[in-house]
């Protein structure tokens, strides 16, 4: 029991950063400015980084034999753990920047939690990662504000990315015996005690972005326990056709 | 046979492939170096977590020990290791000085708070050595440097980010 929660819980914190850096990736030569082009990919090679690493110590608690990439290719789609928040699509520069920003406000305090993981390993990981969270956070943050703070075109277009993904963050905090086997062993934290910290983090973002919270609609969950949005199946399409066409192809 | 430190010595031929004016002992990137009868362990740690150079530098590493480490009848294994977190505070005082005569302005120490934060730091122009510079973007030309500008010079310039 407690090895197979522990591979579950590597895999939620290992496709949420498999996903986003996915995403990422994509912006590639697509950025509004070079700087932002730079800057998105450079967090999205932080958060596949931060995947590599969590989904190295999947396949080890698993202990059937697969590395990273037989995780990350050889999936399909109702086996992956993450976030539905982290297969929006990345949409405009205004949407990708609300992705992040709200799950950059929940990485900080989670990298924080695990840091404190009676695994090293874990821990290990999550204070490096934690480094990093802060530094996109930072990132994501400023643009919140200059968008939300900007022209009224600016505005109105982030505002609407706010409404659209807001109701996506319930996988974030979603509660399972997975969590508590995690929290109660210690090795991992129950993601509802980092609500309070990324709620503060909202807060006072939005009242700096001159943005406003929108009337609470029911979230959507799914991603924990692998039911995933259509998105999903165009994302792994895309990322795992060659490895799956070309099974051990080196490049 | 080599010990430890003679591993060592070697490694400081290995250079950064991003940052070739640094070798990777320098850059803090080789954590230690174990050896026994049969095999020399090299442990090496990320700057990042995505650093694209990992793979590059673990690859520089066996092609320059490996062969040496066969001539003992040693075997070479270089181990990815995350404890503790890799920090700019590993770079040495002439690590720092390299760094800013290459042209990329050295990052100060993490014990300022304000650095962590990237407030009200103080970036020097590595080229004419003004403080008045300004900063372009938080992510520059690798995971590991933001993106400036000198206001007298008019000098864009990387200053390696303070973690």
């Amino acid at each position: 029991m407690s090895m197979s929660a522990r591979f579950d819980y590597l895999l939620r914190l290992g496709d949420d950063a498999l996903f986003l850096g996915q995403q990422l990736g994509l912006w590639t030569g697509h950025g509004p400015v070079l700087e932002e082009d730079i800057a998105l990919t450079n967090i999205g090679l932080d958060q596949i980084g931060q995947a590599r690493a969590w989904l190295t110590l999947a396949g080890r608690a698993e202990n059937k034999g697969r590395d990273e990439d037989a995780l990350a290719f050889h999936r399909d789609q109702s086996e992956f753990r993450n976030a539905l928040l982290c297969e929006r699509p990345n949409g405009h520069f205004g949407d990708t920047i609300v992705r992040q920003f709200l799950f950059d406000a929940y990485a900080v305090p989670l990298h924080a939690g695990l840091s404190l993981s009676n695994d090293p390993e874990m821990a290990a990981i999550a204070r490096k990662s934690a480094k990093e969270s802060a530094y996109h956070l930072r990132h994501s943050r400023a643009w919140m504000t200059r968008l939300g703070d900007g022209t009224e075109e600016s505005h109105t277009k982030v505002q609407d990315s706010l409404n659209a993904l807001l109701p996506y963050v319930g996988d974030l905090f979603f509660s399972d015996d997975v969590t508590s086997t995690a929290s109660q062993e210690g090795w991992g934290v129950d993601p509802a005690n980092l609500r309070e910290a990324w709620e503060a983090t909202l807060i006072d973002t939005l009242s700096e972005s001159q943005l406003t919270r929108p009337q609470p609609v029911p979230e959507q969950f799914g991603g924990r326990a692998g039911h995933h949005t259509e998105q999903l199946s165009f994302l792994l399409a895309e990322m795992q056709v060659l490895p799956r066409t070309y099974p051990d192809a080196k490049w | 046979m080599r010990n430890a430190d003679d591993w060592l010595t070697l490694l400081k031929d290995v250079p950064d492939p991003e940052i070739p004016v640094l070798n990777v002992v320098e850059m803090g990137i080789v954590r230690d170096v174990q050896c026994n009868e049969e095999d020399v362990l090299v442990n090496i740690t990320p700057t990042y977590m995505g650093c694209p150079a990992m793979d590059a530098i673990a690859d520089d590493i066996r092609e320059k020990l490996s062969p040496m480490a066969a001539l003992e009848g040693r075997g070479l294994r270089v181990d990815l290791v995350y404890a503790p977190a890799w920090t700019t505070d590993w770079l040495s005082e002439g690590a720092l000085a390299k760094l800013e005569a290459y042209g990329i302005a050295p990052p100060g120490k993490t014990t300022d708070k304000r650095a962590i934060h990237g407030e009200a730091q103080s970036v020097r122009c590595p080229k004419c050595k003004s403080h008045n510079t300004e900063m372009v973007s938080l992510f520059g030309s690798t995971a590991c440097k933001a993106h400036y500008r000198c206001n007298d010079c008019a000098e864009p310039f990387d200053h390696f980010k303070c973690i």
